[in-house]
Formats: structure tokens, sequence, C-alpha cells
């Protein structure tokens, strides 16, 4: 049978006194604690501030900075006429792995474009941020580039964005108006929305 | 009754002073720590949008303990349950009250001690209300009905009865260096110089004796590197099955230890309210210089001085904290049997020879 032994390296005598490395650990710390007095006291002053006195990030205050390919909260981009750039090809819907997306098309009135989204909903309780929605789109209309990451709500249909939210990151819940160019009239004008989450979510 | 009122007056301000100190002593943790560690620690808590560096978090955790339930486990003694914090909290308030924090105050024909027991044998009074804090701990084990509660008082009166031994004989040698177990007299005699411009301290005279006292001390207030008892948050110590205040009781007898080691380290080795070359009537340069000071600044200077050398303790106790590792059982104990006790018996023994063959300090 294959022993190992291994070698440890006895204690010195001064490290066997404790008292020295005792003091080597305060000269660590006292260190760290001086700089860092001298360097918090120094920002109050703005001075010194290209060196950073604690590797804390407050977070809700200030953000860590994400990569350029983080996947964050989705939205819908737009024409320079200011609708969805979508055309309601239903890719993404078909692609999403989690089915968390809902498409309902509507006729465009410009016989280019063909349709656009009546409804668009995505549904981050489910979703399960694998982006392939963006890549999967011809039209560069849906990204998840809004660096969105405190999504939190207390129910399950707070989690659900419709297309006001999604085309408005800065949006939020409730949505009390539309001020989307569409060119049907949207729910919150009055008008009946086409769809619906019945039947849907219950796959 | 003036004797009555005087005293009184002299318990609440020591009181006031070492609770507040205790409060304050969370905030100085957190803040240090901290600083230590690269971080910021905790600043949320405020008070009208003022955070004062996050002052307010001994607060809202007093607040909080207020406001948790109270829970004594099913099976428990209920009365020693509830009477061991309380225990816990009166014996390390109680070891305050001969600690001199200043020399004689002279008000009119009135001579206060500032001190609130003048007490001849203030040393032993001192170290009887220390051991008897051991109650408090093992009672919490025993009353709780817990097997790992029993075990954690258990380990942690083990420890504390282990030091107290390296921690009584380190001091004797104080003891037999200035002559006195009085600890006002004591602080008195380290007034005197050596070759006119080193004061008598206790440092200066019993060195070994100031490094074993320091650990025991360490050790007898349960903190890091000594925390097996309490472990904050890895070791089941004696209190699992305390909450809400009871928990916060013991967490204030913590501070209050060592609050209390801090001012008897400073009282027997750093010269109490001593003020190098600061004699009653002035101060006495080396080099020859005088200052003559009023007794009221006198006196004040004395209290600053003791609270500047204590909270300098107090200090150095937290930074040990955030600096060493936790011993292991068996670690601790032979070090405080096989180390610190041979140690100190032996510095006893030399001081002993010492004094008998030079015998100049008294």
């Amino acid at each position: 049978m294959a022993v190992k032994v291994v070698r440890r390296r006895e204690l010195t005598f001064w490290e066997k006194l404790y008292v020295p490395q005792i003091l080597c650990g305060l000269n660590i710390t006292f260190r760290h604690f001086f700089r860092n007095l001298f360097l918090h006291t120094a920002h109050r002053l703005n001075r010194f501030t290209h060196l950073p006195a604690s590797v804390t990030v407050q977070y809700p205050e200030e953000l860590r900075p994400l990569m350029s390919r983080f996947r964050s909260r989705h939205r819908l981009t737009l024409r320079e006429d200011h609708t969805p750039r979508c055309v309601g090809c239903m890719l993404c819907e078909t692609v999403c792995p989690a089915r968390c997306i809902t498409i309902v098309p509507g006729e465009h009135p410009d016989p280019n474009v063909e349709k656009y989204p009546v409804r668009f909903d995505i549904d981050l309780g489910v979703c399960v941020y694998c982006g392939y929605c963006v890549e999967v789109c011809p039209e560069d209309a849906i990204r998840m580039d809004t660096g969105i990451l405190d999504l939190s709500a207390y129910s399950r249909e707070a989690m659900r964005l419709d297309i006001h939210e999604l085309l408005d990151p800065q949006l939020r819940k409730p949505i009390s108006s539309c001020s989307l160019k569409f060119p049907h009239k949207c729910s919150l004008d009055g008008a009946k929305m086409m769809g619906s989450w019945d039947g849907i979510a219950k796959h | 009754m003036e004797v009555l009122i005087i005293k009184l007056i002299l318990a609440s301000i020591v009181f006031f002073a070492a609770l507040n100190l205790a409060g304050f002593h969370t905030w100085v943790e957190r803040k240090q720590s901290a600083l230590i560690q690269d971080r910021i620690g905790a600043n949320r808590a405020g008070i009208f949008g003022y955070r004062m560096f996050g002052m307010f978090h001994g607060m809202a955790d007093v607040v909080k303990m207020f406001g948790k339930e109270d829970i004594v486990p099913a099976g428990a003694d209920k009365t020693l349950h509830t009477l061991a914090p309380f225990f816990s909290v009166f014996f390390a308030l109680a070891a305050f009250a001969t600690i001199p924090f200043g020399d004689r105050l002279i008000l009119g024909d009135r001579v206060i001690e500032l001190q609130v027991a003048k007490i001849d044998v203030a040393l032993l009074y001192i170290f009887a209300m220390l051991s008897l804090e051991a109650y408090g701990v093992i009672l919490a084990g025993f009353a709780s009905r817990n097997n790992y509660a029993m075990l954690g008082g258990l380990r942690a009166t083990a420890q504390m009865i282990s030091y107290e031994i390296a921690l009584g004989i380190a001091i004797l040698g104080v003891v037999m260096v200035y002559g006195t177990m009085d600890l006002g007299e004591l602080v008195r005699a380290q007034g005197r110089m050596v070759g006119g411009w080193l004061p008598l301290w206790g440092i200066v005279t019993q060195p070994v004796a100031f490094v074993v006292f320091l650990t025991a001390a360490l050790a007898e207030t349960k903190r890091l590197p000594f925390d097996l008892p309490e472990g904050e948050s890895e070791i089941v110590g004696y209190f699992v099955e305390y909450s809400g205040m009871k928990f916060g009781m013991f967490y204030l007898t913590d501070f209050l230890e060592t609050i209390v080691v801090a001012s008897l380290s400073t009282t027997l080795f750093f010269g109490g309210w001593q003020v190098p070359y600061l004699m009653p009537d002035g101060f006495h340069f080396p080099w020859g210089g005088e200052l003559p000071v009023p007794h009221l600044v006198y006196v004040f200077l004395g209290v600053a001085s003791f609270s500047i050398k204590g909270l300098i303790f107090c200090f150095v106790f937290m930074q040990l904290r955030w600096t060493l590792p936790r011993f292991r059982y068996d670690q601790l104990m032979s070090l405080g049997w096989k180390g610190l006790f041979p140690i100190s018996v032996v510095n006893v023994v030399v001081t002993a020879v010492v004094l008998v063959l030079f015998g100049e300090a008294r």
C-alpha cells in the first residue's frame, strides 16, 4: 500500500512563542485599518479618489458593471417612426424553450411590413433567459440589453410584461394609458384586446 | 446621607459610561472589522435620513431584540433560565465598582475618591465578580434543558476557570511589586519614576505578567481567539436556547467584560489615571520644566488619561479579535495550563526573588 508521507514544516522557536506572530498579524490588520481609515476620510474631502477604500459595491445605489453580452430583461426595439420593429413572424415564440412568449399578430397597414404584434407578452416568471429569442429574430426586434436585473413582483401576474413595458424599459406596472403608435386601439384605451393569457400559461 | 448621594452619583457615572461604551462597541466592532477587511460596514440604519456612519445600527439592534419573542424551551427551568442572563450582566456591572477612574477630587473640604467603592481588597473583589460570571454561563447552559447548551456551558466554565488561575497568578506579581491590593493605592504607587524619567507602571515592572494577563483576560471575556463558548455562527454555545433581549444581555455582558478587562489592564499595568510627569500640583518634566495645573484640571486630566488608555485597550482587543483565528479546544487548554500557568508561576517566583534580593520597590 502506497503511503505518502507529508512532511509539514516544524514551527520555529519564534513561531512557537506566539507573540511575534501575533504582532505580525496585528501589523497586517492595523495597516489595512489605517490605510482604509485614511482613504475613507480623504474620499470625503474628494482626495485620492483613484484609490479605492473598500471593495464594497453599495448595491441598490451603484451597480456592478455588466458584461456587454450579459442577458438582462428583454426589450422590443423600435423603428424610426416609433412603431415596434417586430413583424410578428412568431420565430421567437416558436424557439422559446420555456414557452414564455405570447404573440398575437395583426395586419400592418404598410404592405411591405405585412404584420405587427397586436400583443407581445413575455412571462418573466417562466423565462429562462437563454437568449434564443434574440438570436432567432430576423428583424433585430427583441434584445436583452436593458441591464435590468432586479425583477421581482408580488404576484405571478405582475411578472408578465406586455408590449408597453417591453417597448419602454422605464415603464412599470400599473400602466394607465397607451402611448404606442398602433394601427389598432389598445385595451388600455377601451378596446377589447385580441388574444388572452387564458389557456396559454397552462401548458 | 451625603456620602450616599456622592456614591450614587459616582455609580451612575460609571454605569452610564460603561453601558454606553458597551453599546458603542457594537458600532466600533462593525466598522473596525469592515475597515480591516476592506469593506464599508453597516451604514443603512438611519433616523430621518441621518445615518451617522451607521451608528444607529446598535439602536436598531436593541429595538429588534426587544421586539423579538422571548422563548423559554419546554422543560427548561423557567426561573434559572430567566435568571442566568441577569446574573451575567449583574456581575459584569458589579465588577466596575472598585475600578478607580481618577485621583481624589477635593471639593471644598470634602475629599471624593473617584471610585464607586473603596475596598482594601479591591483586586480580590474584582476577581470574585469575574469568577461569579461563570455562574451565569453554567446556569444558562444548565437551565436550557438542551444537551448542546449544557455542553457549551461546561466548555465555557472550564475555559473561564482554567484561565482565571493564570490570570490570578499573573496579578500576584503586580501585587507583590506594589504591595497593595487596593486599586486606588496601586495606581498611586505607579506614579513614581524610575531614574527620574520612566514612570513605574506595571508594564515596566511586570512585562511578562502583562502578556499573561492580557491573554488570560481575553480568554476570560470569551472573545476571539478564545470564543469557543460562543462561536457566534459556527459553534453551538451555552445560549442557544435564548432569544430576544435575554440573548442581548449575554451579548451586552460580552462587551461589558471587555470593558472591565480593558480598565483592569489600564489600572494594573498602565498606571490607571496617572499622566506621565503629572503630580497633584502640576507637571514636573524630567528635563526640569514645571507647569502648575489647577486641581480640577489635574483630576480631569487623570480621568481623561484613564478613559483614553481604556479605550485604546478596547480598540486593541477588537483588533486582536479580527486578527487571530480561533483556537481548538485542546490548544486552548494546553495554552492555559502548559503555557500561561507555568509562565505566571515562574514570574511570581522571579519577582519574589528579585524583591528579596534588591528590595527597593517598597
